[in-house]
């Protein structure tokens, strides 16, 4: 895989004055540019700690004239906050967990055995990647509904058994680079193809497996469409669903809804920051080589 | 079948052949084993799905009681339904201005982060975070900053010195419900642009110094050795955009529900309330197929598109 290299030291040669003015310029244009990246949530942050009338001010206001942690402490007794989260906890383990064991199983078929009809369906596997999830959401919604699996948690995870053709493709590159003398060294020691898959294959491949597992888990942390789609009593929310209820249940808190929302997305970005180099190379090997 | 022979154990030179078959027959047996599960999903839920979504179509259904057969009805009623029309109109120009867009930018951010300025990893953190609030709470978050009274966007256009009575009134508005979305989802270029910048970091550096030795200027290095370098990458970006963009729903639903006047009213946000609002599966499932069929005709436009104008390294073969 390519990590991100630091670019290049220029050579110090002559450097005309027009290269200091196109520095300055350079930093100008950056430091507004993440400005304005940034404002939002910083204000988002800010408003979630001030004082009611301080929220609407304007123009807007920065720093809290006091801290007002009601927003924090609130919503857990107004709302079911620690059920949204125990059920989205939920999802995403189970999504990634079931998802990482199925893809990878049929991601090592495809990068290191040979059985006939392979390449073409491999092929198949990359086409199902260009089909909108909406053609089959209605067949798809109608057989969980047949099975009486609406507003069960079911649906939602029990596809992640079978794979899903990003994660097999994403992984079956990374199985590809694995030299094949270390398949057969493991068959000469008496491995099977389970044995070769689960002890030699799986545990190489740890960065690749953790990049898949964040994807998994930072989409299924607040996937909005299919618990809005099978999920209809409270107690089975996951934390999209719960925060887009408190968002129009409570609009005259708007700290709250700031509260909720800033602690909502603080795991997806603690886990960007521990994993930065996984999700970099992940979406190196997604886009970049893709 | 394959078991049965291979039970048998050879010695013998001559029987050699039938044993290394059937070593052979048996990794083809425990590769299917292993795809199986993706096997059964695609059967189920891709194939059986997409014939039984296809059949939908030209029915007319609730699911529950009533299902009568309507033939192409359903698409002849779509070609004349102004709700859709408006879905497709608003869907098409949220993807035309957004993607354009947020590729540029994310595309400008990369190339000054990739000239070898101090911060680089701070930077690419704050471009990135916004990628990271997704669906729901980029929605909320936006929801406050749009908001035309008190919002932190009207704020700054009035320190800016916008007349009250000209601020635009964002998702409230017909006329700049759309760019609202717009806004958010650009916001979120981030994500490209680390993208791009990997794909920026990993040309090899003989090929500016060849271009320096040659004595093109650095516009010129641009447009001969970044531009068809990152072209690979810029192409997939461009495809997985478009088709992620036409599926536009949670913005749009959470934001305004389609509103005002449907001036939001995204395809799939229309075929969510067709179907699971209005119980008309046929009808909504023809504009699913609908939906597909467009997001097939762009992608393959812009694939075609791409001899033109992607250049892959060592490709020609």
């Amino acid at each position: 895989m390519t990590t991100i290299k630091q670019a290049a030291p220029r050579r110090v040669l002559r450097r005309p004055a027009g290269y200091y003015v196109g520095r300055v310029l350079l930093y100008a244009v950056l430091l507004c540019g993440a400005a304005i990246f940034i404002a939002p949530l910083l204000w988002m942050v800010s408003s979630s700690v001030k004082p009611g009338y301080q929220v609407y001010a304007m123009p807007p206001e920065w720093i809290p004239e006091r801290f007002v942690w009601d927003g924090y402490i609130e919503p857990w007794t107004t709302f079911t906050m620690g059920t949204f989260y125990a059920n989205t906890l939920f999802l995403v383990i189970t999504n990634t967990v079931l998802t990482l064991a199925s893809s990878a199983l049929v991601a090592f078929a495809f990068a290191r055995m040979r059985f006939r009809g392979r390449d073409f369906l491999f092929i198949l596997v990359l086409s199902t990647l260009m089909l909108p999830p909406q053609v089959t959401l209605i067949p798809t919604y109608w057989f969980f509904a047949r099975l009486g699996w609406v507003n069960t948690m079911n649906p939602l995870f029990v596809p992640a058994l079978f794979g899903a053709p990003f994660n097999i493709f994403l992984l079956r590159q990374y199985f590809m680079t694995i030299p094949l003398e270390m398949d057969d060294a493991a068959r000469i020691d008496g491995c099977g193809w389970f044995a070769i898959f689960w002890r030699i294959i799986l545990p190489l491949s740890a960065p690749a497996l953790g990049v898949v597992a964040i994807f998994s888990a930072t989409f299924w942390w607040l996937e909005f469409f299919q618990p809005l789609i099978y999920l209809n009593t409270a107690e089975k929310f996951p934390l999209s669903l719960g925060l887009a209820l408190i968002n129009t249940r409570n609009f005259n808190n708007v700290q709250a809804t700031f509260a909720m929302t800033t602690i909502a997305i603080l795991p997806v970005i603690v886990l960007f920051f521990v994993a930065q180099k996984l999700y970099i190379q992940g979406l190196v090997v997604s886009g970049v080589k893709g | 079948m394959a078991s049965e022979s291979s039970t048998r154990t050879t010695t013998s030179a001559g029987a050699r052949r039938p044993a290394r078959m059937t070593q052979r027959q048996r990794e083809e047996l425990m590769a299917y084993l292993f795809i199986s599960p993706w096997i059964i999903g695609f059967l189920v839920f891709t194939v059986g799905a997409m014939i039984f979504s296809l059949g939908l179509s030209f029915f007319s259904t609730d699911l529950l009681s009533s299902t009568t057969f309507v033939g192409p009805n359903n698409f002849v009623a779509l070609a004349q339904d102004p709700l859709f029309h408006q879905a497709l109109r608003v869907t098409t120009l949220y993807t035309l201005v957004t993607v354009p867009i947020s590729t540029i930018i994310a595309l400008a951010i990369s190339l000054m982060l990739n000239q070898g300025v101090i911060f680089q990893g701070l930077f690419r953190v704050i471009y990135y975070l916004p990628a990271l609030v997704t669906g729901v709470a980029v929605t909320i978050l936006w929801s406050w900053v749009l908001n035309p009274e008190m919002g932190l966007l009207n704020g700054f256009l009035r320190e800016l010195g916008v007349p009250r009575a000209a601020l635009p009134r964002w998702f409230l508005s017909e006329q700049w419900a759309v760019p609202s979305l717009i806004l958010m989802s650009v916001w979120a270029a981030g994500s490209n642009m680390l993208l791009y910048l990997a794909g920026l970091q990993s040309i090899p550096t003989h090929l500016y110094e060849a271009a320096r030795i040659d004595g093109a200027n650095p516009w010129q290095q641009f447009w001969n050795v970044t531009l068809p370098m990152l072209s690979p990458t810029i192409f997939f970006n461009l495809v997985l955009n478009i088709i992620g963009s036409y599926q536009v729903f949670t913005q749009a639903y959470l934001l305004t529900n389609g509103g005002p006047n449907n001036a939001t009213l995204t395809m799939v946000l229309y075929l969510f309330r067709k179907s699971f609002q209005q119980f008309q599966f046929g009808y909504a499932s023809a504009i699913a197929w609908v939906l597909f069929a467009i997001i097939l005709v762009f992608t393959l436009m812009v694939v075609r598109s791409s001899d033109a104008w992607v250049y892959y390294e060592g490709n020609r073969r």
